[in-house]
């Protein structure tokens, strides 16, 4: 039984079914690719694991409980985090602000009213932010305004914020996309570093084949909304009909 | 100090010496010189405005500085409050504090209920959604609810709701001595008592009402600092710069902003019912859109998203139109007098539309140029030139070493 169980997924926008009975099981501490051609539902598959989108039908499990219907910061709550195609942070804020934030978080829940009470007083919070920093190695930049930080340390930071967190399953929607080779490949690094170092479930979309195959556990193959086969990545390397949907066209 | 750092201190004490030192500051022109007449401020009306309209916009700052959400109905609170503390002078008390403490209360509840239906929506449409629901608590305040001959008066329509002599007032009296309405106190001193000193040509007015009003508004300038500061103020913030990154970190947004919503709007029933402990009536006119819009021009003259600037904001706009809105044209001769007739009744009939009551066309163009000029309000002026003189120092300072 693994942490994610995705059954019977099934999504139509309008006259696309973009999600045709998928079938999932992501098992703990491992890291999950997921890939296929442009437009064969991995984004969408994605949202439905996060509350953006709820499957018309079918059923969702993590951990043993149902997201379908929550929201998502309720989802967030039950420990899924996720890192966006864009690095999506609090470009206004400083980069310390952004790590305090989701430390916040997860000690007070999805809101509490603490507007007379000073920075000063919040040690541990402060703390477990400067060391999420020092350990992802963004120290240093921390009083720059994250706006104005590289697409790599923004990435970078993105991360940061998550795993602050202590999520058990971290989502990846292409971390790398538009990113330079030198980026990717540090990416790269920084990601086999977080699965060796925590206990952590990674699931990860992504279009880059090197990236892929350098993190992932087991892949899943999707084509115009159905999965063609979950097998191991040197497995999935020869397969040929994963060849002919997908690695194909670029061999 | 107070729990706040250095920086925050100091520009706390900054505005307790301006609010303090107000009659001084603003009175700079001799007692009976023409200048005096135009430009002396230091009288206890327009003292009295600054401060209350600074927190009216401090309270605004709250919502629309720290999460970018606009309110276009503000004023609204203002009016309930401004209603709510002339009920409390009618049927309790002329003392000040009940009757700010119940314009805080009800303003505060409508803020929740408004706040709740308004921010089901965001961006624009909050704030149309906003400025609808004030205009219908304008209409509601304006006629349904004061209609002087039904059973039913709630805000005695156009004329204003205002004290009379059989009101009830059960823990004062109806009359006084003298047969006259009693007037507005704070525990036996009353509002419009002041004390003038006289020195030299100068004349110094220091109004019990307006201090009473400059130490609520420098304790709400200290409650928005701690705000500003605080883990909720952060939070508020991220909301400003990225929704979605907040919803996916697990924190739920609307609460968040249905509190600074309630928050901004209790600041706003308290400035309405220091307004009524001031001069006990209130008028519908104080909930129109035009008042809600005067509150947002405030608020970005002074620099949104800044601690100083509603203080500041609120404080240039009342004085220029209090200035501008005193010269006349017998005002404009007199200043234009040494040019040739022709040319001086020319200038005179041009600048007419300016002043007087043509005010709305210099504030508006005076708006603008802060607006195209410094983006970031007076507050943006000031630290431009706060960095022009730090340069001028620096360049001095790198000219002075290599000559050691």
């Amino acid at each position: 039984m693994g942490i994610l169980e995705v059954k019977n997924v099934g999504k139509r926008f309008g006259g696309l079914q973009a999600l045709n009975n998928v079938n999932l099981s992501v098992a703990e501490n491992t890291c999950h690719a997921i890939i296929g051609p442009n437009g064969a539902g991995k984004s969408t598959l994605l949202n439905c694991f996060v509350g953006k989108l709820i499957p018309d039908t079918g059923s969702v499990m993590f951990d043993g409980q149902s997201v379908l219907g929550r929201t998502p910061y309720e989802i967030n709550q039950m420990g899924i985090s996720r890192v966006f195609q864009t690095p999506e942070i609090f470009a206004d804020l400083s980069v310390m602000e952004n790590m305090m934030i989701p430390v916040f978080a997860k000690r007070d829940g999805s809101f509490r009213m603490h507007a007379l009470e000073g920075m000063m007083g919040e040690k541990d919070i402060v703390e477990k932010a400067e060391a999420m920093l020092e350990d992802m190695g963004l120290a240093n930049k921390r009083e720059m305004q994250a706006s104005s930080m590289s697409r790599g340390d923004k990435r970078r930071l993105e991360i940061a914020m998550c795993l602050s967190q202590e999520p058990r399953l971290l989502l990846l929607d292409e971390p790398t996309a538009g990113m330079a080779r030198a980026d990717t490949n540090n990416t790269i690094d920084l990601l086999k570093q977080i699965k060796e170092e925590r206990d952590i479930t990674i699931a990860i979309i992504e279009h880059d084949m090197h990236v892929v195959f350098s993190l992932a556990d087991r892949i899943t193959v999707l084509a115009q909304g159905t999965p063609l086969v979950e097998d191991s990545p040197e497995n999935i390397k020869g397969h040929p009909k994963v060849r002919e949907a997908y690695l194909g066209e670029a061999a | 100090m107070l729990g706040l750092n250095k920086k925050d201190t100091l520009l706390f004490w900054i505005v307790a010496a301006l609010a303090l030192l107000a009659p001084f500051i603003l009175n700079p022109f001799p007692e009976g010189s023409s200048l005096a007449q135009m430009f002396n401020a230091g009288y206890p009306d327009l003292m009295q405005r600054f401060v209350i309209f600074g927190i009216l916009v401090i309270g605004f700052n709250i919502l629309f500085g720290l999460t970018g959400y606009l309110s276009f109905g503000h004023a609204a609170f203002l009016g309930i409050g401004s209603y709510s503390a002339v009920w409390m002078f009618k049927l309790v008390g002329m003392n000040v504090i009940p009757a700010i403490l119940l314009a805080m209360i009800v303003s505060g509840v409508f803020a929740l209920l408004i706040g709740y239906i308004s921010l089901r929506r965001s961006g624009i449409y909050f704030s149309i959604l906003t400025l609808a629901i004030a205009q219908m608590c304008y209409n509601l305040a304006y006629s349904v609810l004061g209609n002087p001959s039904s059973n039913f008066n709630l805000t005695n329509g156009e004329t204003g709701l205002q004290l009379s002599l059989d009101d009830a007032r059960i823990l004062g009296e109806s009359v006084t001595a003298e047969g006259a309405l009693p007037v507005t106190n704070f525990f036996g001193l009353a509002m419009r008592s002041s004390y003038q000193m006289d020195v030299g040509g100068w004349l110094f007015t220091f109004n019990a009402g307006y201090y009473l009003s400059a130490i609520i508004m420098l304790v709400s300038f200290y409650v928005s600092i701690r705000i500003f500061r605080s883990p909720f103020g952060l939070m508020l913030r991220a909301v400003k710069s990225n929704q979605q990154r907040m919803n996916y970190t697990g924190l739920n947004t609307r609460p968040y902003i249905l509190a600074a919503f309630v928050i901004s709007g209790i600041y706003a029933g308290l400035a309405g019912g220091l307004l009524s402990s001031m001069d006990p009536l209130a008028g519908a006119e104080r909930m129109h859109w035009t008042a809600s819009g005067e509150i947002v021009i405030m608020a970005i003259l002074g620099g949104v998203g800044t601690l100083i600037g509603p203080v500041l904001g609120a404080g240039f706009n009342e004085y220029f139109k209090n200035i501008l809105s005193k010269i006349n044209d017998n005002v404009l001769h007199d200043w234009l007098g040494f040019l040739p007739d022709g040319f001086e009744n020319l200038l005179v009939g041009f600048l007419h539309y300016f002043v007087g009551k043509g005010w709305h066309l210099t504030l508006g163009i005076m708006f603008m140029l802060v607006i195209i000029f410094l983006p970031g309000g007076l507050v943006q002026g000031g630290q431009r030139i706060a960095r022009l003189f730090r340069r001028k120092k620096n360049s001095d300072e790198t000219q002075q070493t290599p000559a050691e």
